[in-house]
């Protein structure tokens, strides 16, 4: 699909482009590719479900309660930045945290970082 | 010792006998002797103020040590596990689950690794080729001394697991030693072997220079951030001990080094230091190793930790 959207068209975000593709499903997702919701899910990747539940996702099966329920999440950070902040290195915020720094640790690339964080910021 | 690097998790609780001096300076009827200035209540102020200048001073004269950590330890779990005697930590997690508890102790009645247990047995009877046993290296023939071990030998200079003097006990007789860390013959003959101790009271010993060192550096590793998750032991089993990691309770660390080897599923045996390289793998560190310097450290501090609870040797873990 072609947008024609004159000299704006290098300057538009990738969020945008995806947008007006549809929203990722995630099981219509590519093979090669894996969305926010299965990153956060795998054991090996965000493992999320490890330490959180996520009760607005009926497929986030888990009764862990380590770190606190991913709710609320606009409200809890307006700044989207503050909770990429917060995946990237949780020690931040705060030094006795339990929380693996799935960024500074490279436990997830950047990219996967920014999928999982759209992931759970719709909750 | 203080815990301040940010490597480090901190220790939980106000330190030293500072809580005891709070509680202390609540009591009503020191707080009213304190106020009449008696002569009795004189020396009572006395003792408070020596009390308080003592638990300022405390970690600058040593006085915080194992006895100390011990003490905040048990009453970090009392405050998070009100009502739990503290005999049921040798029980592990399953102290918040009295469903997991109930199958734990039907399963227990008939337990499915007693193969295992007659293959260890079988080890520890057959005669040595001097004609000796196991039973003759170790005082009363082995019955209830485990729950002494690990110790520290002032001669060496290094932590001696029960696994060590195991191993002593062969070279000793010209036998070849056993691999730490193998299933068979160490892990099988262990697991026999504890049972001979079994319920006996855990009573690890730090009385000397040498051996505090070594505790400090158990504790040291079990409050250090390893791997590429960042955790350390006392992340899960201190500070979430109780909590759920996905389907799971983690155990405390309290009567945590009371209860092995643990046969998962009946089958699986795995001994406390397997237990170490489990869980040094799942936080992605590299293991040290099965008898390294740093895991019998642990395990020294680890078992201290639970002086007092009985050993209880060979249990089921789903």
């Amino acid at each position: 699909m072609i947008l024609r959207i004159g000299s704006s068209w290098p300057r538009l975000p990738a969020v945008v482009l995806t947008v007006a593709f549809g929203v990722p499903s995630p099981q219509a997702a590519d093979a090669s590719k894996a969305t926010g919701q299965q990153l956060a899910h795998d054991v090996y990747k965000g493992n999320c479900l490890a330490c959180h539940q996520i009760p607005g996702d009926p497929s986030a099966v888990s009764l862990a309660d380590i770190g606190p329920p991913l709710v609320n999440m606009r409200k809890r950070f307006p700044d989207r930045a503050a909770l990429r902040g917060q995946v990237w290195d949780p020690m931040a915020r705060n030094p006795q945290t339990v929380m693996p720094p799935f960024g500074k640790h490279k436990v997830l690339t950047e990219e996967e970082i920014d999928l999982i964080v759209d992931y759970i910021y719709q909750y | 010792m203080k815990l301040t690097s940010p490597n480090l998790i901190a220790w939980p609780g106000v330190g030293c006998m500072q809580d005891l001096a709070r509680k202390a300076l609540s009591c009503p009827r020191l707080q009213a002797s304190i106020g009449s200035r008696t002569t009795t209540s004189l020396s009572s102020f006395v003792v408070l103020r020596l009390m308080l200048a003592v638990a300022v001073l405390c970690p600058a004269l040593g006085l915080a040590g194992p006895a100390d950590d011990r003490v905040q330890l048990v009453h970090f779990f009392e405050k998070r596990f009100p009502g739990v005697p503290l005999e049921d930590y040798v029980y592990g997690a399953l102290i918040a689950s009295p469903g997991g508890r109930h199958q734990y102790e039907q399963i227990m009645e008939f337990p499915p690794f007693l193969g295992d247990l007659e293959k260890g047995k079988q080890i520890w009877e057959t005669p040595f080729h001097n004609g000796a046993t196991f039973a003759n290296c170790f005082a009363m023939g082995g019955r209830n001394v485990v729950g002494t071990y690990p110790y520290f030998d002032n001669a060496s200079g290094k932590v001696v697991t029960f696994e060590n003097a195991v191993n002593a006990c062969l070279r000793t007789n010209g036998e070849a030693e056993f691999a730490y860390g193998d299933r068979e013959p160490m892990g099988v003959l262990t697991a026999y072997a504890r049972t001979l101790s079994d319920g006996m009271r855990i009573n690890i010993r730090v009385d000397s220079p040498g051996a505090v060192a070594k505790y400090e550096a158990g504790k040291q590793l079990f409050f250090r951030r390893i791997g590429q998750l960042n955790a350390a032991c006392a992340g899960c089993h201190l500070h979430n001990a109780g909590k759920i990691m996905r389907m799971e309770i983690i155990s405390p660390a309290l009567g945590q080094a009371t209860h092995w080897p643990i046969f998962r599923g009946g089958e699986e045996l795995m001994t406390l230091q397997g237990r170490f390289k489990r869980c040094m793998e799942q936080m992605r560190a590299v293991p040290y190793g099965f008898d390294s310097e740093e895991w019998n450290n642990l395990e020294y501090f680890l078992t201290y930790l639970s002086n007092g609870l009985p050993l209880k040797s060979a249990v089921f873990r789903k």
